[in-house]
């Protein structure tokens, strides 16, 4: 029995039942699957997460995003700018206590570098219900290509514990579609 | 060595212990080791009560409709509610264990119970004290405590303390290890159950000291002598002891799987060999799923995320689909030779499903199996965890592990350390019955219909997701609100079955009728428990139930897996 020592002390050479052999074979097959069904996706898939990413300091990253959102603000809502860049430049988004900063108005079908970086402690830029999930940390610049795929309003919440105004934390990515497309 | 034998014979001294005989398992149980036993279980299940009406508590906030709690509350109360059930419910019980696989399994003294005391007394200060900075206030950083957000120094050095306790606990095991062995109070190799524990034991060591490195500088942080402390670096050290310490768990409830098996039905394993690899793959890959909480994280290379998140091609995963099939063979084989060998399911069928130990241990085994770990290998999948990172399935994943099969599993476990541990007979056996069940049900609820919100992209540790005082507002789907409703609900099922089973253990507890020589139990054991057992491969018995079973959570696992990968498919492009 399981609670006693085994019947024979060199229980090594026991045979195996062979429903446990086919069973760890088709386990051990279908773990490899999936160990190299996740390397095959980065040449399939068109969803893997950037691995760019640069040391910054917290307060020279906020001075970025206000450069940027100074640059190419288009209009204010709710007194947040709304920032329109041009298709293929870097787009860059704060996450502080406790909002997304600034609003984003994107072109569908249009690729571009997001920043991402955290002012104060970390958050969770979670793009609903698109259901994006991206750890941001104070001190890391994230940068990665992103390419929206259809149009109308999305919400960016923050999915990390970031103290008593976590749940007010919010911004916003609208997408367009592109000037000039009928 | 001079043994005596008192006029009973029931009881046996020698120089270094006292010892008494268990009159249903034939087992030389050391007196110091059954007084630890009970003190460490009663503290576990004290801090499951403490952490369970807190749990109850962070649901019923949750559920929109109700909204219990004011937002400091919340986050407070759910700050403890995590190390309350998490650290120090699951680690006193598993202490329990430790000492039960070793000093009992092995017919062996405990070696230094006063030390087991000592570690016992610093266990529970620990506790106190981490309940104690939490209400304070100030100290609301969730379990995780991630920095740069900061805790008083008591919420770090509290958590030392449980540590160092526990590591007391896990040397001590492993001295009676060494003392067995060197006394010759068993022939030949540890039992299965001990050599599971032995496994929870080794990963324990790498999990407690890798708690030590982190949360030493951390508090060192707290109290201003140390400047910064790497967020990133934070969580890659800190989750190499928190979810490591998730697969302690594991080890310890398979062990607790065989136990039951064992105790109730005589079950042995289908092979020592493959059961014991199983356990060995633990050892050699469970620490490297720090990773899985990395997943979403800036600058962490892919190639780094995929050998870790995966365990190393998956051969931990592989360890627990193998126990997935060899506890379910070796029951049907042993309820086979106990006669119920028609057709394929009269051994499931015939099994002693009012037998709260048998109950709980096998809606664990399949609740672990089917909800936490099919979660958990899809949440640990690189790109699809930016499905799910930090939203509500996330803690859907875990409670399907740590509630539905951990905690399922040391609660059936405790229905036979009552009788045979504490000496008494179960009091109010027709609730303990139904108490599986109910916490059960309550368990697989709470634990899918978070992954529900979650796939539908609630947020998890968030006080309000209709974001009412946020500046830019934003409405989640009705969908999500339902399967917070529904959550709440289950919460209010599981915490009922929870209830049920503190007021069980307590009342049998105190007032329990002993038992006495001869004594008939409610829940009785195999009859093979008394004898010494065969063991080793069964031969020729066919499991023809079993393989239905695992057949039935393979295609299960495979088509999860691929929807996965088609909702990911439809999402923005990213690279």
């Amino acid at each position: 029995m399981a609670i006693t020592s085994p019947e024979r002390r060199v229980w090594w050479n026991e045979p195996v039942e062979r429903v446990e052999l086919i069973w760890a074979g088709v386990a051990l097959l279908w773990g490899l699957f999936m160990f190299f069904f996740m390397i095959a996706w980065h040449f399939i898939g068109q969803q893997n997460l950037s691995n760019e990413a640069y040391r910054v300091v917290p307060d020279a990253y906020v001075q970025k995003v206000e450069d940027f959102a100074q640059k190419y603000q288009v209009r204010d809502e709710a007194g947040t700018p709304v920032v329109k860049p041009p298709a293929g430049v870097d787009v860059y988004l704060l996450g502080r206590l406790w909002q997304w900063w600034p609003v984003l108005e994107l072109e569908k079908g249009q690729s571009y570098r997001l920043h991402l970086s955290a002012a104060d402690w970390q958050h969770g830029f979670s793009l609903q219900p698109i259901n994006i999930n991206i750890q941001v940390h104070p001190g890391y610049e994230h940068v990665m290509t992103l390419t929206p795929t259809e149009v109308g309003e999305f919400g960016i919440i923050c999915n990390e514990y970031c103290g008593i105004g976590h749940h007010t934390m919010t911004g916003k990515i609208i997408v367009v579609d592109k000037q000039g497309a009928k | 060595m001079s043994t005596t034998y008192d006029g009973m014979a029931s009881t046996i001294r020698d120089k270094t212990a006292t010892f008494r005989l268990c009159q249903y398992t034939g087992l030389k149980v050391d007196v110091a080791a059954q007084r630890l036993i009970i003190a460490n279980a009663v503290a576990a299940v004290v801090f499951l009560a403490i952490g369970g009406v807190m749990g109850l508590m962070v649901a019923l906030t949750r559920w929109p409709a109700v909204h219990l709690l004011p937002a400091e509350w919340f986050y407070l109360i759910l700050t403890a509610h995590g190390a309350n059930v998490l650290l120090f419910w699951i680690i006193f019980f598993e202490i329990a264990i430790l000492y039960f696989a070793s000093a009992v399994l092995l017919n062996c003294r405990l070696v230094g119970p006063r030390l087991g005391w000592f570690a016992f007394l610093l266990m529970v200060a620990g506790g106190i004290a981490y309940n104690v900075a939490v209400f304070q206030g100030d100290s609301t950083v969730m379990f995780t405590s991630y920095p740069p957000m900061m805790a008083k120094p008591l919420f770090y050095i509290s958590l030392i303390a449980f540590a160092v306790g526990a590591l007391i606990g896990v040397g001590l095991f492993f001295a009676t290890l060494a003392v067995a062995r060197a006394e010759g109070t068993y022939e030949g190799s540890i039992p299965l159950v001990t050599f599971g524990a032995l496994t929870a034991a080794i990963i324990a060591v790498f999990t407690l000291v890798t708690g030590a490195i982190i949360l030493v500088p951390t508090f060192l942080w707290s109290v201003g002598l140390i400047r910064e402390i790497d967020p990133l670096m934070y969580k890659l050290v800190w989750w190499a002891m928190g979810h490591s310490s998730q697969q302690i768990n594991v080890s310890a409830h398979v062990a607790i799987w065989y136990a039951i098996g064992a105790l109730v039905l005589g079950a042995k394993p289908l092979s020592e060999k493959v059961s014991r690899t199983a356990f060995f793959l633990y050892i050699l890959f469970l620490q490297l799923a720090s990773a899985h909480h990395l997943m979403a994280e800036p600058g962490i290379s892919s190639e780094w995320k995929i050998v870790n998140t995966s365990y190393m091609m998956y051969l931990a995963v592989l360890g627990s689909m193998i126990h997935g099939l060899t506890v379910p063979g070796s029951i049907e084989a042993a309820q086979r030779r106990n006669g119920f060998n028609k057709g394929v399911f009269e051994w499931l069928r015939k099994a002693p499903w009012g037998n709260p130990a048998f109950a709980g241990m096998f809606l664990s085994l399949v609740m672990f199996g089917f909800i936490g770990g099919i979660s958990g290998v899809v949440l640990g999948t690189e790109q699809l965890n930016l499905l799910m990172h930090n939203t509500l399935y996330v803690p859907g994943h875990f409670h399907g592990t740590v509630v539905a099969g951990t905690t399922l599993a040391f609660m059936a476990g405790t229905y036979l350390v009552l009788p045979l541990i504490f000496q008494r007979e179960i009091i109010w056996p027709k609730l303990a019955k139904l108490q599986p069940y109910i916490f059960g049900a309550g368990a697989a609820g709470i634990s899918m219909f978070m992954m529900g919100a979650g796939t539908l992209g609630a947020p998890r540790r968030h006080w309000d997701i209709n974001f009412t005082d946020a500046v830019i507002s934003f409405q989640h789907s009705p969908g999500v609100f339902l399967m917070m409703a529904l959550n709440g609900i289950s919460a209010i099922l599981a915490a009922l079955g929870g209830a049920i089973f503190v007021l069980v253990v307590v009342g049998t507890a105190l007032f329990g009728k002993k038992i006495g020589p001869g004594h008939r139990l409610t829940f009785p054991l195999h009859v093979g428990a008394r004898s010494v057992a065969k063991y080793g491969s069964d031969g020729t018995v066919k499991l023809p139930g079993t393989i239905v079973l695992v057949s039935i959570f393979f295609l299960a696992f495979v088509l999860y897996y691929f929807v996965n990968w088609k909702y990911l498919s439809d999402l923005w492009l990213f690279r």
